[in-house]
């Protein structure tokens, strides 16, 4: 009785091993850390389909926020990473984390808020002065506050505008510590301001009453990278796959498939590839 | 309330279509789910049925930590498992993370603690009634166990129903191990976290109701089995 | 314990021997309390290796508590309980076996119960368990849950189960207390086969026909301590003792 109950659980486990080793043995697969903005956006659901059956790699994507994603990358715990923080993307390849950085696309930041417009900002293209306005009404305004790029993004325009938001933090200033879709949802939720990348917005559904309020401002723009992650730090990464990847999403057809991404009629991202940096690396 | 009874439509329409993304994720829900239960009995049951007929000093110490750890915060048991599983942690050469087996460890950690807390108390008084009787069998310690093992197993199913419910409800710790990924490693519970981060709301509800359904579903296939064979060998 | 060692012929306190036998279960200056009180009191017993022995007394006496400590479920707090001079142990006690006054049956099947015995036990061989359920009369419930028997039926299983560890010493603890008489008359004529079978049986009933009709020897206990130990044709003829005599006359006397 005793052999056949270790007997069962032998084989129990055995079972269990099975059930998952297809996940395991498959070769021919990356994974990518990236942001939640791109996940959610639904874009590597339209890209990685054509990549897969071009070159019978498997892409994988674990979507946290850009500053989770560099650490985990820094773990070894990815092949590629396809953020936006320039400067963050820039110091994890001058530590030695990635091999080199590649420009792939942009999109843009807008900040959207309530149909009653509290802070009187709607319609404005001047994203420092619309944040000034917010702080001086002490209208809410719901932050990511995780380390993501879009949140090094809004404290980098806050320091622009001279505010220091954290002094407000609980009372109009509120940092959610989430993803952009739970920011989002929480922003509708309690009438504030949110700063979010465009394509997140488009494709977002809960969207209440709210509108854009602040678009077109330079400072909004959203640079997107790609980075293989160095082999010689993580001798775990698939460099051939992973290369792969980076030049397909680099080269002409990669490029023009991410301009063709649109919801309900709009481009989401646009390709900012240059090919003579291509080369270069 | 218009986005309960969309909602419920939703789910229903995804259910009768059999929709082949959702049964994958209903798939990987379950197997993950059952594995971890399975895991979480073996070594569970175990060390609450030694728990039971053991008597030794700092017992009741040893208890309150047992049922102490059914209150794992299961980030904090994700964070711990993804400490260890990352390729820069001592069992990253495994090459486990962002795998279902990832997910299994992590529930199996946080559903352990259950099972043997649960079957403890469960196996102690069923213990209480038979220790004399096995004091005079002169019976071994691990003949006692298996006894109260055998004897208790229809309470013990309640025991490892209670762990897979919790195992198949949590989120937050197969989504650092897991990852989400689509197609490897997306369940229920954090592909409705995903719809959620979407705001389709509507969307994240129906995979709500299709996962209570689940959970339903395997109570009732499970208190079937457990009456018509407790009908012939328990009273 | 060199003077258990050797082997004694029975000595009685109040009547003539009339078993032959020699002892092998035997206990010297047994205590047991419970808050500050004394419920075992410095008792001496030796008991021969065959015949029944019937511990008698009123409520309180302690006897359920006495075997108990005979068959060594509790700590004595002073004193020892012995077996062929050596104390008792878990292994001796397998060589022992009991039944209580509410059975405790495994939730398995009459015949799991009965396998459950022969395996603790290994005297698992094919048709002995066929043999003791036949033997108790329960053959033909052998696949009924065990917890759904009657009352009679659920201690003819527990007798047969105790029967199946082929104990050299039975303890039985008021068996047939709240049975029908029909039962009580089966249980009885299994336990005086067994006796015949050469198992010692040392019993507690509160039964004096039992007792009279079974016993080959009567041990009074008396608040704690034994105020006989007699031939059970003796002490029924002529209790020695006051208390005995009230005992056996039903008079309602103080267990002090």
């Amino acid at each position: 009785m005793k052999s056949t109950a270790i007997w069962l659980g032998l084989a129990a486990l055995a079972g269990v091993m099975a059930a998952f080793s297809p996940a395991n043995a498959q070769d021919k697969s990356i994974l990518v850390q990236s942001t939640t903005s791109t996940a959610n956006s639904g874009l590597y659901d339209y890209l990685l389909p054509a990549f897969e059956k071009a070159s019978g790699i498997k892409v994988n994507v674990v979507a946290v926020g850009t500053g989770q994603a560099i650490k985990n990358a820094q773990n070894c715990d990815a092949d590629v990473l396809l953020v936006h923080a320039k400067a963050s993307e820039e110091k994890f390849v001058a530590e030695g984390y990635g091999v080199k950085r590649f420009d792939l696309m942009y999109n843009d930041f807008v900040i959207v808020g309530p149909a009653a417009d509290p802070a009187g900002v709607s319609g404005s293209n001047d994203a420092m002065t619309a944040l000034a306005k917010i702080a001086e009404a002490k209208a809410l305004f719901a932050s990511r506050g995780d380390d993501s790029g879009t949140n090094k993004k809004e404290i980098a325009l806050w320091n622009a505008a001279g505010i220091d938001p954290s002094e407000s933090s609980g009372d109009w200033y509120r940092s959610t510590g989430s993803g952009m879709g739970a920011t989002l949802n929480a922003g509708v939720g309690m009438g504030a301001y949110v700063l979010t990348d465009r394509a997140t917005w488009i494709s977002f559904v809960n969207k209440g009453d709210f509108t854009i309020a602040v678009e077109g401002d330079k400072a909004l723009f959203n640079q997107y990278g790609v980075i293989l992650v160095n082999p010689d730090k993580c001798p775990s990464v698939k460099v051939a796959e992973g290369q792969a990847f980076i030049d397909w999403l680099l080269s002409n057809e990669g490029q023009d498939a991410i301009g063709s991404y649109k919801i309900n009629g709009q481009p989401l991202f646009f390709p900012s590839a240059d090919r003579a940096q291509m080369k270069a690396g | 309330m218009q986005d309960f009874a969309e909602a419920f439509l939703f789910a229903f329409r995804q259910i009768a279509g059999l929709d082949p993304d959702l049964l994958e994720i209903i798939g990987l829900s379950l197997r993950v789910s059952l594995a971890a239960t399975l895991v979480s009995c073996l070594v569970g049951l175990p060390i609450g049925a030694l728990v039971a007929v053991s008597r030794f000093p700092g017992r009741a110490g040893v208890i309150v930590i047992m049922n102490a750890l059914m209150g794992l915060p299961p980030v904090v048991v994700g964070l711990f498992v993804y400490l260890n599983l990352s390729r820069a942690g001592p069992l990253g050469w495994m090459g486990l993370l962002y795998t279902p087996a990832a997910m299994v460890i992590a529930q199996s950690i946080l559903i352990s603690p259950i099972v043997a807390a649960l079957s403890r108390q469960v196996l102690e008084d069923l213990f209480n009634e038979y220790r004399e009787q096995f004091a005079s069998f002169a019976l071994s310690r691990l003949a006692q166990v298996r006894a109260i093992l055998w004897d208790g197993r229809y309470s013990l199913i309640t025991v490892a129903l209670a762990a897979f419910g919790r195992s198949a409800a949590e989120v937050g710790a197969v989504i650092i191990v897991g990852g989400n990924i689509e197609h490897l490693t997306r369940v229920m519970t954090t592909a409705i976290a995903l719809e959620t981060s979407k705001g389709d709301l509507p969307l994240a509800m129906a995979l709500g109701i299709v996962l209570l359904i689940l959970a339903l579903g395997v109570n009732a296939l499970v208190s079937a089995l457990r009456l018509t064979a407790a009908r012939y060998a328990y009273a | 314990m060199p003077m258990h060692d050797r082997v004694l012929p029975f000595p009685t306190t109040t009547g003539p021997a009339t078993v032959p036998a020699v002892h092998a279960l035997a206990c010297r200056g047994l205590n047991y309390g419970a808050g500050g009180k004394a419920l075992i009191d410095g008792v001496d017993l030796e008991f021969c290796r065959d015949g029944i022995t019937a511990i008698i007394g009123f409520n309180g006496a302690g006897k359920s508590l006495l075997l108990r400590l005979l068959h060594g479920l509790i700590e004595p707090a002073g004193g020892a309980v012995t077996w062929s001079g050596r104390p008792i142990d878990a292994g001796i006690r397998a060589r022992q076996a009991m039944v209580f006054q509410k059975p405790v049956l495994l939730r398995r099947s009459v015949a799991a119960n009965i396998d459950f015995a022969l395996k603790a036990r290994g005297r698992d061989r094919p048709g002995r368990r066929e043999e003791l359920l036949d033997h108790v009369g329960l053959s033909a419930l052998a696949g009924r849950p065990a917890r759904l028997l009657s009352g009679g039926e659920q201690q003819r299983l527990a007798l047969a189960r105790a029967l199946a560890c082929a104990p050299e010493v039975l303890f039985l603890d008021e068996a047939t207390a709240s049975l029908d008489p029909s039962s009580v008359l089966a249980i009885e004529t299994i336990v005086r086969s067994a006796s015949t079978g050469g198992t010692k049986i040392i019993m507690i009933t509160h039964d004096v026909g039992q007792a009279r009709r079974l016993a080959s020897e009567i041990v009074f206990l008396h608040a704690g301590k034994v105020v006989e130990q007699a031939d059970a044709a003796a002490f029924f003829a002529n209790p020695a003792t006051p208390a005995a005599r009230a005992y056996l006359d039903g008079q309602i006397v103080n267990g002090n």
